[in-house]
């Protein structure tokens, strides 16, 4: 499989990473900069030049704060460029074990966060029904939910690749 | 005259913080706003993992919750930046862009579904301020709080500004102008916009980092001397509240804050319980706090 030309998926999303000027205000602005090795003006750089970051952990440590994206003075997009960098490497089948559990949650329940019977109880004490209005109530809602993933192929994707 | 809306539950609130989801019941009630339940409705899903992920999902799963919606005639009303975030980008984007409607929609035809873009999605905050504003809502307060809030807005309800249009995002008021309507005052913090850190799948991945992201806000939060914090997004409400005791096993370090989504807040100007509103069912429990508001009652409902 060739690789997947990062730049060019950019670009024609309106992504336009080439007008950066390195200033780092990105990077200086950035919540989890202080406490990850996540450095945004490195992504961008490493985005402009073409060069290999599917596998760049740092990748997974934004928060999606969007201060970088707010204040670029270039205005480039750079939270939706991570989130795009994002998803080819998930298309390539680069994904965190914990990404791939939520996935499975999604697939299964219709729900990220699913009830548990602790929040049943809660609910009731509440005065609230059990269940909510949600796919959790509905079974042939949380049906139509699957065959979107489906059709999507997100089962497909999210399950771990076999070498 | 504001339309109808429909309340978008999303995951956290009905799955866990459910007293969030009865404060809003009270206080849509208490407000006399008109707003249905929205049957079926799933995950948003998650803007910050499922929309990285993969945006054909993201907009097939987004797009049928706002079709659900669109089949009541009613707006959709979210109570979290996320599920906010999520639906409102998904609806402007395919209110914009053809292809991306054509293409979601071959997808929702597999379950029936079409996507017509003849609704819009709201966020209560911003609801309340452009629907009723500040002074309204302080004209209908019934038992003004005296509290000290330290008021966290979450980054999704602001941003990205140019899908927002909600004003500055480096140091926005409306939020605060609505704290203040319940009598609370919303006390200014050295990096009180910054991220709680639980956002983008760095909760889930990456915990440690994600706390350390938090403490730094509780550092700061603690320093200006609060009674509570108050949010209006369940996943910061949960990294908030849940992180406090992530943060003490972790790191050593209690604080011991309440916190509380906006619907609660407003509750309680309400005159509702704390009780009522599903707040002694967070994971920190401020037996101090609980005292101060019960010095307030007997309320009148």
């Amino acid at each position: 499989m060739s690789e997947p030309d990062v730049l060019k998926t950019l670009q024609d999303a309106g992504l336009d990473v080439l007008t950066c000027m390195q200033c780092g205000t990105c990077s200086g602005s950035c919540p989890s900069g202080r406490y990850t090795s996540l450095n945004t003006r490195r992504i961008v750089r490493k985005a402009r030049k073409n060069s290999d970051m599917l596998h760049d952990d740092d990748l997974w440590m934004c928060a999606t704060c969007y201060n970088c994206q707010e204040r670029c003075p270039r205005g480039i997009k750079i939270v939706d460029a991570i989130l795009m960098i994002r998803t080819i490497a998930v298309h390539e089948g680069i994904m965190l074990p914990a990404h791939r559990k939520i996935s499975e949650l999604v697939l299964k329940h219709g729900h990220a966060v699913p009830i548990n019977d602790a929040t049943k109880e809660k609910r009731k004490n509440l005065g609230l029904e059990e269940l909510p209005e949600t796919v959790h109530k509905y079974p042939e809602a949380l049906a139509d939910v699957k065959t979107l993933l489906e059709s999507c192929g997100f089962d497909k994707l999210v399950v771990e690749k076999q070498e | 005259m504001m339309k109808k809306l429909s309340l978008f539950l999303g995951c956290i609130i009905p799955n866990r913080y459910p007293g969030i989801e009865k404060a809003t019941y009270l206080c849509l009630e208490k407000l006399g706003i008109d707003c249905s339940d929205l049957p079926g409705a799933s995950c948003c899903p998650a803007p910050g993992v499922f929309r990285s992920f993969d945006k054909s999902t993201w907009l097939a799963l987004a797009s049928r919750n706002i079709v659900l919606s669109e089949e009541l005639e009613r707006d959709v009303l979210t109570i979290c930046n996320g599920c906010y975030g999520s639906l409102i980008d998904a609806n402007n984007e395919l209110k914009e862009n053809a292809a991306l409607k054509k293409s979601t929609n071959t997808h929702l035809e597999k379950i029936g579904k079409k996507f017509n873009g003849s609704v819009d999605v709201r966020h209560i905050v911003e609801l309340l301020y452009d629907e009723f504003g500040p002074e309204k809502i302080k004209e209908m307060v019934t038992t003004p709080l005296n509290l000290r809030v330290a008021l966290h807005y979450g980054c999704h309800l602001v941003k990205p500004s140019k899908e927002r249009q909600l004003g500055s995002v480096e140091k926005p008021t409306f939020f605060d102008e609505l704290v203040e309507s319940t009598g609370a005052e919303s006390v200014d913090y050295p990096d009180k916009m910054a991220c709680c850190g639980a956002g983008g799948g760095v909760r889930s991945a990456l915990l440690e980092k994600s706390l350390e992201m938090v403490n730094h806000k509780f550092s700061r939060i603690s320093d200006a001397g609060v009674d509570c914090i108050v949010n209006a997004c369940p996943f910061c409400h949960l990294q908030l509240d849940g992180g406090q005791a992530e943060v003490k096993e972790k790191f050593g370090l209690e604080y011991n804050i309440p916190v509380l989504h906006y619907t609660q807040l407003l509750g309680l100007a309400f005159g509702f319980s704390p009780e009522e509103l599903g707040i002694d069912l967070n994971v920190i429990k401020n037996d101090a706090f609980l005292a101060k508001l019960k010095l307030k009652e007997p309320a009148e409902n």
